[in-house]
């Protein structure tokens, strides 16, 4: 198997990653004041998702990694997401 | 040595990708367990939720970013073979860690202060939609500070070895797989702080 050149990220990138993880978690904690009924919980997750993203693509070189990979973290957030998804069938529907 | 050691780089961080799947599937449950008890005791779980400490949890969130911050630019400095630069920004991340689990300790302080633990008396009298929300909050945040606490214990390990020189610009992997556990650490308290902090 042949060894996959080593990616760098550059310490001005991972920075910028930085100062944006550190705004939307001003975002965050700013909607979660305002009176938004339920969009206040889905708001909250969509920005906690992309804080993830963020972290996971470029903190954890996700961006930079093969195909192996990324399929997969696929499978797992896909397992995460059909365990989760199949609970609430039978929790919300009993 | 005349036989040059074997190195896997790629199975190495294959290895530490599928432990760190079973990580997310582990706090995968609490938070299903935290979504489907919300559905049930939506009342309980926003009356405890207001008695949580917002600022404990932001500051937190800001420590546990900036660690995280750290830790990947040490994976480039030690790409980048500058190993006083690893050094400064290893011991940024476990500064980080620690002030973490101070800010964990003051918190649990207060919340036990006023009689919020698992089996106290005040939660035992009060709905038990909020010794449940209780529960999940100690059981939760507590395996995760354990993360934090081996997170924290295996960077300075690593730490130890740059300074030794047997992790060095060559040879790194160990340093990049600690630092993606410490970042995974960082992904699920992502998560943690809108559950338990924000939302309700």
């Amino acid at each position: 198997m042949k060894e996959q050149a080593h990616h760098s990220v550059g310490y001005g990138k991972l920075a910028a990653v930085w100062l944006l993880l550190l705004a939307l978690t001003a975002l965050t904690v700013w909607i979660s004041r305002l009176d938004l009924g339920v969009n206040r919980v889905c708001g909250s997750l969509a920005i906690a998702t992309a804080k993830g993203g963020l972290v996971i693509a470029f903190f954890m070189h996700m961006n930079y990694e093969g195909r192996l990979l990324r399929w997969l973290l696929f499978v797992a957030l896909a397992t995460l997401a059909i365990f989760i998804g199949f609970t609430f069938f039978d929790v919300l529907y009993r | 040595m005349s036989m040059p050691q074997h190195k896997d780089y790629a199975g190495a961080k294959l290895g530490m990708w599928l432990f760190l799947f079973t990580e997310l599937l582990l706090f995968g449950g609490l938070f299903l367990l935290y979504a489907v008890y919300l559905a049930r005791y939506p009342h309980e779980f926003a009356a405890a939720g207001r008695e949580m400490h917002l600022v404990f949890g932001t500051v937190n969130t800001v420590i546990l970013i900036t660690s995280s911050l750290l830790a990947a630019m040490a994976v480039t400095a030690i790409q980048r073979d500058n190993r006083r630069l690893v050094l400064v920004l290893l011991g940024g991340t476990i500064l980080c860690a620690a002030l973490f689990l101070c800010n964990k300790y003051l918190e649990w302080s207060a919340e036990i202060g006023h009689g919020i633990y698992p089996n106290s008396p005040r939660l035992a009298a009060g709905p038990p939609g909020e010794s449940v929300f209780y529960s999940l909050y100690y059981l939760t945040v507590g395996l995760h500070g354990f993360h934090v606490l081996i997170g924290g214990t295996l960077l300075a390990l690593v730490a130890v070895r740059v300074q030794r020189g047997t992790i060095h610009a060559g040879d790194y992997v160990l340093l990049e797989n600690s630092a993606l556990y410490w970042h995974l650490v960082d992904l699920i308290w992502i998560f943690i702080f809108p559950l338990y902090y924000l939302l309700l």
